[in-house]
């Protein structure tokens, strides 16, 4: 049985094989993880997971085409199956003038200690996860009498670590860990029964948000979506709180990746140094900043992470890019590959954010007559090659400057590119709860749908 | 096949005597029930683009899940390593969950009933990867040919061979071999370099390759995406607000899985969170309507021998004329409900703790011709094809995406419009359904359904159906 730190030396081995069996170029990536979560529902423990597993990948060129392959068994024999099938299948893809690794130069890994890990994740006591759980919960519970039900506390970890080789001497590793505290409650009024939830996540526990804050919060947001009604269909300013702020850039974050452009397969293929939004905003990928969840030392095809602006006041300055989608478009990786254990690497994104405004959420709610305050999104209505938007909203009326009361069952609509230059206001409420971020958004108009 | 030949007792060495002993190991610290789910499952996937095999992947995943439950605790372990000595170390975490004395009553293992709704002799996943690259290819050459105005496709094709093995604390020994493959088309169409639209297509199920090369050819999937870019390049703006809807057969069946099929499994049920606990016996649809989850359907992607609890799947009435008739259960929800079996506890991996889902999910058919019920609309929507759904269970909102639709106006199908979410409440919207037509389709078999973190394949199924109300969420 392998341990931990025999992996790099695996990852080493696997290449060895992959380019004695005729590769002309070889990656391997090996991942290694625990995870733990625990569920207390109506403060009865309910759930309790506690196990740990990894696997390897291996992408083999000969040439200039591809074969991959991958395996959950590390045996010496498990892993002469996944460097023959890689090879063999190299034999039947066709040949992809622009396959490759990165140039030498590219790989490399940042030299600053990114505070990805925390031993105390892993060595908390099984006793304090629980209870980190039941006082998220109990916190709910006893916030308010409507809080009748629960779906539960729960407490989740993840520590892992992940091995990266090519054949052109690139060898990184590194480990990360993370864990989270997430309530979900349920309130009831008359007929009217509702859930929402709260969540803090961090890389230590220490991190982490009280769990009776979280536990609050939760219930506070199911209390203020009870007796929800539909309005009319009407077109007026909407408002989106960070949690729904951030789905918008998640369909930004796929609406630049180096994939959809070179296809065609996004509204901005072909942008690139024009402007496609309102000159307020500007849109950063960062894959370096200490301790947030979207920063790697290197990306899945080992070139450095950076900082890279994507939007700035208006304009498209650049795509998310890894070295495959970069020579297709003659530009330069911008180290955002990003895949699992096998495969080609397709684009990910580091912390993805929305840089803020000026102005508190209250100003923007204060400064709207008639709007919609949303404050969860259903639904995948966003179509990222037109960029039309259309998607369920649950959320609060704003009459005069102030929350009136809880609407659900209407849809928003519009398209992206009128977002984009639409927008109304920006927060200066940005905090990095995950690696896609943004602060409180208003868009001046949209069609609210309803009744 | 008895046990003996199976494949975990033959590949791996497991013997019956193993599974005793870690079942007991499991229950060593008391609880009621203890399982273990064996998977072994290896998979290829093809992907073209820009007409290049730009990449082929194969691989193998195996392990064990130990699942302790005590009352109403479940403990979990899993291991990725079949050695004993691994899997006792699960058992004897799994086990943490229960305090108190072993359970020392064991039921011996019973082998169950052999039936078999795939009689695959060689899966997809076993045949020559060639041939399902070749496959591939076809589908990329297809819909370039369909119309000049297609500038980009993008085919994927991906097959899975699963080997389960589960063993319960009860008595249950049950195996089975579970192929499945799906061929997906995606395709992009401009007019004149404008900008651009998409059209996608798929299927699949549990088959052999010849279903590709017979039944739904390549070809098929790839003008059938290819068309639907082709009608977007018309679309006009969806309307907004409430309108008359009418479901075109097959997938548009997604609704029943969104409205109606996850606010009706038990483990919301059971714990008082879905917007349809407590209504046994109550109208929740118009009398038009009686819906039915099927995982026993010959060759369904949604369809299993055995769930992954080791109980055969059967067909459940949820909805009958209108009223709801039953909910989908799982192990744990059956025996604190003191429910019988569904034969619906699913799980992605033998990383995950199963829980109740659906298999097969549609509505049976009606009476009326689908051409009536379209020309029965003055003004209103057909949705012809959805993207994917979700649902809020606790108030019963649920959307999902019409990616292929037609204004009606008097009676006819006009304009293609533009991509729109429709939302209604589950327990409500079906009430408005007044026309069902006699023309009940199943989907092609591209389902994947995603609940607490677990992706697990299904099917779905819907006749032409009318409905007089539900809101629209287009900009027009």
């Amino acid at each position: 049985m392998l341990s931990s730190e025999d992996l790099p030396e695996l990852a080493r081995d696997v290449i060895r094989q992959a380019m004695a069996a005729g590769a002309s170029d070889a990656e391997c990536t090996i991942s290694e993880g625990d995870e733990f979560s625990v569920n207390v529902r109506m403060g009865e423990l309910e759930t309790l997971k506690d196990a740990g597993s990894r696997g390897a990948g291996l992408r083999v060129l000969i040439g200039k085409r591809m074969g991959a392959s991958y395996t959950s068994d590390l045996t010496a024999d498990g892993i002469r199956q996944m460097v023959r099938s890689a090879i063999d299948l190299a034999a039947l893809t066709t040949e992809d003038p622009f396959a490759g690794l990165p140039d030498p130069e590219e790989l490399g890994s940042i030299g600053i200690d990114l505070k990805l890990f925390s031993n105390e994740t892993a060595d908390l006591a099984t006793e304090q996860r629980i209870e980190m759980a039941r006082r998220g919960e109990a916190a709910a519970l006893a916030f308010d009498p409507r809080i009748t039900n629960s779906e539960g506390g729960s407490f989740d970890s993840n520590v892992g670590s992940r091995i990266f080789a090519n054949s052109r001497g690139f060898l990184g590793s590194y480990r990360s860990s993370s864990c989270s505290i997430t309530v979900m409650p349920v309130a009831t009024q008359g007929d009217s029964m509702e859930r929402d939830y709260w969540y803090s996540h961090a890389r230590s526990s220490a991190g982490l948000e009280d769990a009776a804050s979280v536990g609050r919060k939760a219930a506070e947001g199911a209390i203020r979506r009870l007796g929800a009604v539909k309005v009319e269909t009407q077109r007026v300013p909407v408002i989106f709180e960070p949690r729904t702020a951030r789905t918008l850039l998640s369909s930004l974050c796929d609406a630049v990746s180096g994939s959809a452009i070179y296809r065609k397969a996004s509204f901005l293929a072909g942008k690139l140094g024009e402007k496609i939004a309102d000159e307020r905003i500007t849109i950063i990928d960062d894959g370096t900043i200490p301790g947030l969840f979207g920063s790697s030392p290197f990306d899945d095809e080992g070139v450095p992470t950076r900082r890279t602006p994507v939007i700035e006041r208006g304009v498209l300055k650049s795509y998310l890019l890894n070295s495959y989608t970069a020579r297709k478009l003659s530009l330069r990786t911008t180290g955002n590959a990003s895949r699992g254990i096998t495969g080609n690497a397709g684009i990910g994104h580091g912390n993805f954010f929305l840089e803020a405004g000026t102005r508190t959420p209250e100003e923007i709610i204060r400064g709207v007559k008639n709007g919609f305050f949303v404050t969860e999104l259903i639904g995948s209505g966003v179509n990222i090659v037109t960029g039309d938007y259309s998607r369920g909203a649950v959320g609060i009326w704003i009459r005069d400057g102030e929350l009136a009361f809880p609407v659900a069952e209407v849809t928003i609509a519009s398209t992206l590119q009128e977002m984009l230059n639409g927008i109304g206001e920006i927060g200066s409420d940005l905090e990095f709860l995950s690696s896609v971020s943004a602060p409180t958004i208003m868009i001046g108009e949209m069609t609210v749908g309803g009744r | 096949m008895s046990f003996s030949d199976s494949f975990f007792a033959s590949k791996f060495g497991i013997t019956r005597r193993d599974l005793e002993n870690h079942l007991s190991e499991a229950l060593s610290r008391g609880g009621d029930y203890a399982d273990l789910y064996f998977e072994y499952i290896a998979t290829s996937s093809i992907s073209i683009d820009e007409s290049i095999v730009k990449s082929a992947t194969q691989g193998v995943s195996l392990g064990v899940g130990v699942r302790v439950i005590a009352g109403e605790r479940t403990g979990y372990a899993y291991s990725d390593d079949l050695s004993p000595e691994k899997i006792r170390h699960a058992a004897q975490v799994a086990a943490l969950i229960a305090s108190g004395p072993a359970k020392v009553e064991q039921t011996p293992l019973e082998e169950g009933r052999k039936r078999n709704l795939y009689p695959v002799v060689m899966s997809p996943n076993e045949t020559e990867f060639r041939e399902r690259v070749e496959l591939a290819q076809r589908a990329d050459i297809a819909a370039r040919a369909y119309d000049p105005r297609v500038f980009q496709v993008q085919v994927s094709y991906a097959d899975s061979l699963r080997h389960v093995l589960v063993a319960t604390s009860d008595g249950v020994l049950n195996f089975d071999r579970q192929p499945l493959a799906r061929m997906s088309v995606f395709v992009l169409a401009h007019q004149d370099g404008g900008a651009p639209q998409q059209g996608h297509s798929g299927g699949g199920g549990r088959y052999e390759l010849e279903y590709f090369q017979k039944e739904k050819t390549p070809e098929y999937f790839a003008k059938e995406a290819a068309r639907q870019a082709i009608v977007q390049l018309d679309a006009v703006e969806a309307p907004a607000g409430e309108q008359i809807v009418v479901l075109g057969p097959g997938w548009p069946g997604v609704l029943l899985h969104e409205a109606v099929g996850h606010g009706l499994e038990a483990d919301f049920n059971r714990k008082g969170v879905s917007a349809f606990s407590g209504r046994i016996g109550q109208q929740v649809a118009s009398p038009l309507c009686t819906v039915v989850d099927d995982g026993t359907i010959g060759g369904r992607r949604g369809s299993l021998n055995v769930d992954d609890e080791g109980n055969e799947t059967q067909r459940n009435v949820l909805i009958e004329n209108g009223i709801l008739r039953g909910y989908l259960q799982d192990k744990l929800s059956s025996r604190i409900t003191k429910s019988a079996p569904t034969g619906s506890g699913r799980r992605e991996s033998y990383e995950h703790i199963p829980m109740p889902r659906m298999t097969n999910t549609f509505m049976l058919a009606g009476e009326d011709d689908p051409e009536d019920i379209i020309r029965s609309v003055p003004r209103g929507l057909y949705c012809a094809n959805f993207g994917g759904g979700s649902v809020d269970i606790t108030s019963g909102n649920f959307v999902f995406s019409a990616s292929e639709s037609y204004l009606i106006e008097d009676g006819k199908l006009t304009r293609p419009v533009r991509n729109a979410t429709l939302i209604g409440n589950g327990p409500e919207a079906m009430k408005y359904v007044s026309r069902v037509g006699h023309d009940l389709k199943l989907d092609e078999g591209v389902g994947m359904c995603g609940k607490e973190g677990q992706s697990v394949p299904v099917g779905v199924g819907i006749p032409t159906v009318r409905i007089d109300r539900m809101t629209v969420g287009g900009t027009a």
